[in-house]
């Protein structure tokens, strides 16, 4: 049958009940089921105020792909500032439109961001979807991805990709569901099949432990989310323009079902993991939370920071911002030096792409020796005092 | 009121190991366990229901006969009903698929005020279950979720950032997810072990929850496994060797070579 109800979508209105010519819809509980007497009219695709109801031609699906093009960065920005993680996928994202030959875009949302289109040009974007409106001032799930969803549905890139933050952890699987395609999570790899022009998204699971390369073959647009940290930063170059195209943007009564409130920053330093060029980063080999002290000596001479594994920020010691792996924060800095870290292969996943590694462990068995560029047999009291004073004593 | 929590049973991931020889992941004798996340979103609806004993907490999810050990262990923390998706056809589900069938046995559930899941499951960690079954009910979703106050007709959320929160209200019904800060979970009691032992948990197929097998598991999968591959580990780098002063200054030595320092 041509004419079929999206249960997703239907709400249980019964409205197509009532407008079907020909008696031929009926309620199951809550859902509305098109019955035998069905001729095809579509009438009822029209009356639905869902979209729950579609005529289709089943062949339709794979002749629309090729109706989709250019690779689409979503340029998350709060406090109309573009989010670090924007410059990433720019980055990443020129490399992919080059690839298949098609233009990069960057989807801006806020109100009064019309300014940050020249920055996200200068980064690369060839065109920039702006869509500019008091609503938008703060993310919120119900405005962005309308809004979003509206445009993908009308200009039909073909990649988007957004920064796995936790904004874009929570746009990406509403639109998702919304354009009808698939998803994959934190991506830390993305590239182009030669043979067929797909993305291939690759991205860990079981914790770290497995990689898996996800396709999304049938659908579009191909969609991933990516972390941050992990891509090329795009290089800035201020001659650079974009197209601006506005997007119509309107919102009706009940269409943003949320309201922030109000929004609260951490006291104390904002930490800045991904931007950090020297880490140092501490475990349960620390003993207490009183060992970050130390920790942090070192990091400031280096003019870096420091950061820790799970165990640490599950013991209490620390807060989870600090947190480096699998489910803290992806960093690649030039030196990470990891103190009193066994290595869980959780950990390793979100810090082995640093430049050196440095581990300093008690236990001359401890996995992450595996991955270390240098490695440092002892205790972290002594060593890391012995290090400053070695940093101290050449300096003069 | 009615609150639905959605769980999975998952591996262990802190317990998974790799085969050092063959490169492949050790499955055998991996506990499996209560995803953390939705123990959190499971504890919010108990709490819920302690102030308010008029509350009925029911969790579902989908996975194999074998998810109902997991589901058990939700009713001796608590849970009043519990309702397992299970079937053949919803194997290799993705995400999308995922959330169609479980959006389908919520709908079968029906009258549900609240629905909690957890912000992600530690064996895929991808958080898109969450918002996705938001979307096809019809729900406004708040992820990332760490306090939460229940008000007439509305909720007043902290959903957490990277950075610090936000205070955010939202109608319900609603969705909302869970993070490890939202709460402490309970332990099982021997009364409640003892008392659910018998209860019945309902399992239905995608005919009971009115899908076709084109709607679930593979075939509804937008996105497919192309390869899997365990990380090729980096190369070991070199064990510095001496006492520790000598150590620090081959190492500081090393970076200033590198101009690194």
């Amino acid at each position: 049958m041509a004419v079929r109800v999206i249960k997703e979508k239907c709400a249980g209105c019964t409205k197509c009940v009532r407008n079907c010519p020909f008696d031929a819809i009926s309620m199951e509980g809550r859902l509305a089921v098109i019955g035998q007497a069905c001729t095809e009219c579509g009438a009822c695709v029209d009356v639905c105020p869902f979209g729950a109801i579609e005529k289709t031609a089943e062949e339709k699906k794979t002749a629309d792909i090729s109706a989709y093009s250019g690779v689409w960065v979503f340029a998350e920005q709060r406090e109309n500032r573009i989010m670090p993680v924007v410059l990433e996928l720019l980055g990443e994202g020129r490399k992919l439109a080059d690839e298949i030959g098609t233009e990069l875009c960057a989807v801006l949302c806020g109100d009064h961001v019309e300014k940050l289109a020249e920055e996200l040009a200068a980064y690369g974007a060839d065109k920039v979807y702006l869509a500019d409106h008091k609503e938008l001032s703060v993310y919120r799930t119900d405005a962005y991805t309308k809004v979003i969803g509206e445009a993908i549905e009308k200009y039909k890139p073909e990649i988007v990709l957004l920064g796995a933050t936790h904004i874009g952890r929570d746009l990406g699987p509403c639109l998702a569901v919304n354009c009808g395609t698939g998803l994959t999570a934190d991506c830390t790899g993305l590239e182009i099949d030669p043979e067929d022009g797909k993305l291939k998204q690759t991205r860990p699971a079981f914790g770290g432990n497995l990689m898996a390369t996800i396709i999304c073959p049938d659908h579009r647009p191909q969609m991933s989310t990516v972390r941050p940290g992990v891509m090329q930063k795009a290089e800035r170059d201020d001659s650079r323009k974009a197209e601006v195209v506005k997007l119509d943007v309107h919102f009706e009564d009940g269409d943003i079902r949320t309201k922030v409130l109000d929004i609260v920053k951490k006291t104390g330093e904002m930490v800045s993991l991904t931007d950090a060029e020297v880490i140092v980063s501490g475990g349960m080999g620390l003993g207490n939370a009183d060992g970050f002290q130390l920790l942090k000596k070192l990091a400031d001479r280096l003019g870096g920071t420091i950061a820790s594994s799970r165990a640490a920020v599950d013991a209490g010691w620390i807060d989870h911002s600090y947190q480096v792996g699998q489910t803290g924060t992806t960093v690649k800095p030039k030196i990470y030096f990891a103190c009193g870290i066994s290595g869980a292969i959780q950990h390793l996943a979100g810090m082995q792409n640093s430049d050196y590694i440095v581990a300093i462990n008690k236990n001359e068995s401890a996995p992450i020796f595996e991955v270390a560029d240098y490695g440092i047999v002892g205790d972290l009291y002594q060593v890391i005092p012995a290090i400053l004073e070695e940093l101290d004593k050449s300096a003069g | 009121m009615k609150i639905l929590v959605c769980v999975k049973q998952v591996p262990d991931t802190n317990e998974v190991r790799i085969d050092p020889v063959k490169g492949t992941l050790i499955r055998e004798g991996v506990p499996s366990i209560l995803n953390p996340d939705d123990a959190n979103a499971l504890e919010a609806a108990l709490r819920i229901k302690d102030k308010d004993p008029g509350t009925t907490v029911a969790v579902i999810s989908m996975g194999p006969p074998q998810a109902s050990y997991m589901l058990r262990e939700c009713l001796a923390m608590g849970a009043d009903e519990a309702y397992l998706l299970s079937d053949r056809e919803f194997g290799g589900a993705d995400t999308c698929a995922t959330s169609t069938t479980l959006a389908a046995g919520i709908r079968k559930v029906g009258d549900v005020d609240l629905v909690f899941a957890g912000r992600q499951a530690i064996d895929g960690d991808t958080a898109q279950v969450g918002p996705q079954l938001a979307q096809r009910l019809g729900l406004p979703v708040v992820t990332y979720v760490q306090d939460i106050r229940l008000e007439d007709g509305k909720a007043v959320v902290q959903r957490q950032m990277e950075d610090g929160y936000e205070v955010v209200e939202v109608k319900t019904p609603c969705l909302l997810t869970a993070v490890k800060e939202l709460n402490e979970p309970r332990y099982m009691t021997v009364f409640r072990i003892v008392d659910t032992a018998n209860q019945e948990i309902v399992v239905w197929n995608h005919e009971d929850v009115g899908l076709d097998p084109q709607e679930c598991g593979l075939s509804a999968s937008p996105t497919q496994v192309f390869r899997s591959f365990t990380p090729e580990p980096k190369g070991k780098g070199e064990m510095l060797s001496g006492t520790v002063t000598e150590m620090a200054a081959a190492l500081v030595g090393r970076f200033r070579e590198k101009h690194l320092i």
